[in-house]
């Protein structure tokens, strides 16, 4: 596919808020083009706790949102009665932290007299490529890997046609390297300290299992993920070491349980591409930052035959660009806006793009 | 000149109006689910039927609780939002303290005390003078911890006593008043986050738990 470039002033002026985990994002976008992209943390926050806690998350968000709207819209140069639309994560993710950002957007769209569009965070998390590399092909297929959800995708319209062709059966895969890191007394969030360490350690120290790739699991679970199986035999396995009085190989457990992550989800993405007969396939989500899947799903699609685009890391953990530019092409497509009445839903299935 | 949108999320869903300390409206949805919902299409609905433009708002009066954590961040998330991108004063105030207001030059002569609904068996409350000053609180606590004074507000009837005062956020009188003390845009919280600390790892071994108890306790590496 050429590569075309979507620069200087074409398509929508977006403003995009994100607030449905840790993350306080707001981007701004004019079609395909990151005008800014300003993201508060409230990660430090949850350290101690050992994973995200919504309340004070939900407590961070409201701090954090005046002062991110206004770093974004300085970054971006606009003055905000320039926009065109205000985009919004109404779902998947934490009812508390949703509904400071919907009300954000909510109070911006009747001030500014703009339309209003609320739409789904994974879908966002897809949609971010666009920013990196223009217009998306008719048809293709999108692994999704974060802290809360692990999905192969079939996209065929990223404003309004996206099929889950699986996902995980239990955990997600950033949950895992969470729990993972937990057992090794390794720092929360697990994914970068795991990723970090692991390029130390040999990857074929431990054969760690590789859920549903079994013969049995290919009827029902070909495109479905499990990783409390891997989770479970890793702290099993660290757990008779240290009864048995020997030191932890902590860069080698590392890197063997990210072999196993990755070596999982990049088989059955590949499968996925060859089943639905597509030539491309999306990385997304936080995980996508993660080297080794990086590496091996580049390594396998190009064997394959497949094209892989994968955002640039900076822009697969949680922010406002994804949903901007989602926004962007959900305007450019000329799907109605979203009813000043919507609420956040925890639960917002995939296929739902625009609420 | 002044005209003031006034915000409360911390009951159900309330928007008022005023110019010139003059209320031109008080509205409410009448529900404590739906502020995520309800909240602006009410605010839209009220500076329409008003017929004031958000270009003419001068400030946006919010109150800041204490009540219920997430529909409480709604009106709060609202009002700041609206103040920063119309270039507006935001001011948190009190909740209770606009019922306190409701109350206070109605010839009361005693100290009451303003009551809302903290769930989890308690309430918030604050003692004010007969001039509606707050005294003492805000307070989250078990009903039976209320003085005895004259009850008003939210969650005055939780205490089981007799409620003498008005009992909703007047959102109207919110707008209205500049008299009312400004307490910041943090919502009044009362509570820390319900979290803990995880300490013990949890074992995966079900069988080598007794060789656990006598042998050392394993080390970080
Ligand atoms: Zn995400």
């Amino acid at each position: 596919m050429s590569e075309r470039s979507v620069r200087g002033g074409v398509g929508p002026l977006v403003l995009g808020i994100e607030s449905s985990c840790d993350e306080t994002g707001i981007g701004i976008v004019r079609g395909h083009e990151l005008l800014a992209n300003e993201v508060a943390s409230s990660v430090a926050e949850h350290v101690r706790f050992g994973g995200v806690v919504p309340e004070v998350a939900s407590r961070a968000h409201l701090q954090a949102l005046v002062p991110t709207l206004r770093r974004a819209t300085e970054a971006a140069d606009i003055d905000l009665s320039e926009v065109d639309a205000i985009a919004v994560t109404a779902g998947p993710g934490l009812m508390g932290a949703l509904v400071v950002g919907l009300a954000a957007a909510k109070a911006l769209a009747v001030a500014l007299n703009k339309p209003l569009y609320g739409l789904n965070h994974l879908v966002g998390h897809v949609s971010v490529d666009l920013l990196d590399h223009g217009p998306l092909p008719s048809e293709l297929a999108a692994l999704l890997v974060s802290g809360g959800h692990t999905s192969l995708l079939h996209i065929r319209d990223i404003t309004g046609d996206i099929t889950e062709l699986g996902a995980t059966i239990d955990d997600a895969a950033g949950e895992a390297y969470d729990k993972v890191a937990r057992v090794l007394d390794l720092s929360y969030p697990g994914g970068p300290v795991i990723d970090k360490l692991a390029a130390h350690g040999n990857p074929k120290a431990i054969r760690f299992p590789r859920g549903l790739t079994a013969g049995k699991d290919q009827a029902k679970h070909r495109f479905d993920y499990s990783f409390s199986g891997l989770k479970t035999a890793v702290s099993r396995w660290v757990e008779t070491e240290r009864l048995a009085g020997r030191d932890i190989p902590v860069a080698d457990v590392a890197a063997s349980f990210q072999e196993a992550v990755a070596d999982v989800l990049t088989v059955k993405a590949v499968d996925a591409c060859n089943y639905l007969g597509v030539d491309t396939i999306l990385l997304g989500g936080g995980v996508a930052a993660n080297s080794r899947l990086r590496g091996l799903l580049a390594e396998r699609t190009e064997a394959a035959g497949i094209t892989l685009r994968r955002p640039r890391p900076a822009l697969c953990t949680d922010n406002g660009a994804m949903i901007a530019v989602l926004g962007a092409e959900v305007v450019a497509a000329g799907r109605p806006p979203s009813s000043l009445e919507i609420g956040a839903d925890s639960g917002l299935p995939i296929s739902t793009v625009l609420v | 000149m002044s005209v003031v949108l006034g915000i409360d999320t911390a009951t159900d869903v309330r928007v008022g109006l005023a110019r010139d300390g003059a209320v031109l409206a008080s509205e409410a949805f009448e529900s404590t689910r739906a502020h995520a919902e309800q909240l602006l299409p009410l605010v839209q609905q009220v500076m329409a039927t008003s017929g004031v433009a958000f270009s003419e708002l001068t400030a946006v009066h919010v109150g800041v609780g204490p009540g219920p954590f997430t529909g409480l961040r709604v009106g709060v998330a609202a009002a700041i939002t609206l103040a920063e991108v119309l270039g507006i004063e935001v001011r948190g105030v009190c909740s209770l303290d606009v019922v306190a207001a409701q109350w206070a030059g109605t010839g009361l002569s005693d100290e009451f005390v303003v009551v809302a609904d903290a769930r989890r068996s308690e309430v918030y409350w604050a003692r004010y003078s007969a001039d509606g000053i707050r005294r003492e609180g805000p307070f989250v606590s078990a009903p039976s911890e209320v003085p005895d004074l004259a009850l008003a507000g939210p969650g005055a009837q939780l205490t089981g006593r007799p409620v003498g005062g008005p009992i909703i956020i007047d959102a109207g009188l919110l707008a209205a008043s500049d008299a009312l003390p400004a307490v910041g845009t943090e919502p009044l919280y009362l509570r820390r986050p319900d979290a803990t600390v995880p300490t013990t790892r949890k074992s995966t071994l079900a069988q080598p738990r007794i060789a656990m108890m006598v042998a050392e306790p394993p080390e970080a590496p």
